[in-house]
């Protein structure tokens, strides 16, 4: 079922989600971190989602990234029904189709930058020895990393951890980058190379990029900035980028 | 496969001296049971040795009722010259008997002239009774320790009985024995030797030759008290033993009235024996527990340390199975590491050991038995496996709760 990936032709809407409602308890109390947010995402869009702490941007990105359900609505990714989809099949989905960057990088400690970026194909995807190498040397290049693909995450500073972790997630060749606040651990020079590292590999590879982010410069640099408030999408605006 | 290892290698070299306490607390655990396990063994093996070649045999036939009153010695349930007959036949055709030994077992009165006492005397063909005891004549403290201290005419005396009695090799004694019609018989006799006392039954016993034997009870024919035998292999006592009773404790025929037992049925040492036994099984018990709850404990910790990165490759895709199986495998290269260092640390032990060369006498006898603590290849492919099989169960338990992980929840993991 995931064994596919790569990006999807332009027009294309990798992301249909319509009326996502996501609801859980704290503390005993019923919070509505979504309240019927629709939105489709075309495929090779730089997209941000911007709005206060705790207005569900996170949430819909954890919806998107099938790391979550929805209470309600519907939600097709890369044109599967993703809110059927059990544990293992998700996890499958994930790895073949969707690639992560997280704000605190989450390189796995013990493994070289190399071998963080391979990961994903040895332990999710099982490619062989040869494809793995030429794949991560790639994108390592691409990144800017390939003089710095023996260290470790612990001998790295913040910006090539996040090259790195970018790497990691296009080493799939995903159809969906989802990243939260990718830029916010990192100092303005370093923020501002890791944003346009990003849009080089949109326009190179054509995935799509969506954001959750507070970061200006990441929303300068979006094409579609849709604003989240109280759980409800309250607007949308397109720029240049 | 090697990917995986190589990940759990890497994780469980970052808590570097964690897991070599673990290992070391395995290894330690695996030395205990290897070492205990080989000194127990050369123990029994050396307690069994002696009482099997000094008097015993490893295995004995006697008529129907005979073992269940040897106190007395009864001369009424003798071997008649027939059922005799039949052993003998029987011992030629089953394979690994390597040597049998008839002997005439009686109370006795020993006399010096001066002092009379009781004693157990045991009549024996010299050539055969060192056939199946071989270590006999290694017991003579003073006097002959060839066989010819057993010829006609000539008997041991136990140590205890010499001692107290004042006797000296050369000296001449009389043994008086009461015969099976109630009438009395004795024999003067030459003391060649005096003989160490071994421990258990038999084991204070005189010794003369079996046709002396025969005078002093004015036998007829050639009855026997028992039929000791010595087998090749000890292992084979079992097998043996089995197929003797099929032919001679049958239904068919005369044999229905012969009992054959073996060594630990005859001696109380088999109890000790399987004391020792129990004892190795409790301290593989404990190896249980030392690696169940060490390796149990590292697992937790690992888990309860990764939450967010277990989520981070969750979240990127890792199937549930992948990272059941990362931890699974840190768990087990645990338990590898823990019997590998065991085993090598163990056998150095046991070698140096061997090299050093213990040896123990029993209840303060002269003769010294160097313990030689060996090691089964199987106890060392049963600790191995034991201490890897128990890895896996105390790392089954950490490593499901991270592969059910939700990635969201161990993402927000601080």
């Amino acid at each position: 079922m995931a064994s596919g990936g790569g990006a999807r032709a332009p027009g294309v809407n990798v992301v249909r989600a319509t009326d996502l409602t996501k609801t859980y308890a704290a503390d005993g109390v019923e919070v509505r971190a979504l309240r019927s947010v629709s939105v489709d995402v075309e495929a090779g869009s730089f997209i941000a989602f911007i709005g206060p702490s705790g207005s569900g941007k996170t949430t819909l990105l954890n919806l998107l990234g099938c790391l979550d359900k929805p209470t309600s609505g519907q939600l097709e990714v890369a044109g599967i029904d993703v809110t059927r989809l059990g544990r293992r099949h998700a996890a499958a989905f994930r790895g073949a189709r969707i690639g992560f960057v997280f704000q605190s990088f989450n390189l796995v400690p013990v493994l070289t930058a190399f071998e963080n970026v391979e990961y994903p194909l040895v332990m999710v995807q099982d490619r062989p020895a040869g494809e793995r190498r030429s794949r991560v040397l790639e994108l390592l290049g691409a990144v800017g990393m390939a003089d710095q693909r023996d260290k470790r995450p612990e001998q790295l500073s913040g910006g090539q951890k996040q090259r790195v972790a970018i790497a990691r997630a296009l080493v799939t060749r995903p159809e969906l980058v989802l990243a939260d606040e990718p830029t916010a651990n990192l100092d303005r020079e370093t923020a501002y190379t890791i944003i346009a590292l990003m849009k080089k590999m949109r326009d190179e590879v054509g995935t799509t990029f969506l954001f959750a982010t507070h970061d200006t410069r990441i929303i300068g640099a979006a094409e579609i900035v849709y604003t989240i408030e109280d759980g409800r999408l309250t607007g949308r605006r397109e720029q240049r980028g | 496969m090697g990917n995986l290892a190589k990940i759990a290698v890497r994780n469980l070299l970052r808590y570097t001296r964690r897991s070599l306490l673990t290992v070391s607390l395995i290894a330690f655990g695996v030395v205990f049971v290897l070492v205990f396990v080989a000194m127990a063994g050369a123990f029994k093996e050396t307690i069994v040795a002696s009482i099997t070649d000094n008097y015993l045999g490893h295995l004995q036939i006697h008529r129907r009722g005979y073992v269940a009153s040897i106190e007395s010695l009864p001369l009424n349930l003798n071997l008649e010259p027939a059922q005799l007959a039949e052993i003998q036949k029987e011992l030629g055709s089953v394979p690994g008997v390597a040597g049998a030994s008839e002997r005439i077992k009686f109370n006795a009165m020993f006399s010096t002239f001066v002092e009379t006492t009781g004693m157990r005397v045991t009549a024996v063909y010299p050539d055969r009774e060192l056939a199946v005891s071989p270590k006999l004549l290694s017991r003579v403290l003073q006097g002959d320790r060839t066989p010819a201290a057993l010829a006609r005419g000539k008997i041991l005396v136990p140590d205890l009985l010499a001692r107290g009695m004042g006797i000296k090799v050369g000296d001449t004694v009389v043994v008086v024995a009461t015969n099976k019609d109630g009438s009395i018989n004795g024999k003067t006799l030459l003391v060649s030797g005096i003989l160490e006392s071994a421990t258990g039954p038999g084991g204070r016993d005189g010794y003369i030759h079996f046709e002396d034997g025969m005078e002093i009870l004015r036998m007829q024919g050639t009855e026997t008290t028992e039929v000791a035998i010595r087998l090749r292999d000890f292992g084979q006592i079992a097998r043996v033993g089995r197929a003797l009773r099929e032919r001679l404790e049958g239904d068919s025929g005369g044999g229905a009235a012969l009992e054959v037992h073996t060594w630990a049925q005859l001696s109380p040492f088999s109890t000790v024996a399987t004391l020792i036994d129990m004892m190795a099984l409790f301290m593989k018990l404990m190896l249980i527990a030392i690696v169940l709850i060490s390796v149990l404990n590292v697992m937790i910790m690992a888990v309860y340390e990764r939450v967010r990165e277990i989520g981070t490759i969750a979240a990127i895709g890792t199937l549930p199975s992948r990272i059941l199986s990362l931890f699974l495998v840190e768990g087990v290269l645990l338990g590898m590491a823990g019997a590998a260092a065991g085993v090598l640390a163990g056998a150095a032990i046991i070698l140096a050991l061997n090299v050093w060369k213990v040896s123990i006498a029993f209840g303060g006898a002269r003769q010294l038995f160097v313990l030689s603590p060996r090691i089964d290849p199987y106890e060392v492919v049963l600790a191995s496996v034991m201490v890897i099989a128990v890895s896996v169960v105390a790392s089954v338990q950490p490593a499901v709760r991270a592969s059910r992980m939700e990635p969201i929840d161990a993402l927000r993991h601080v």
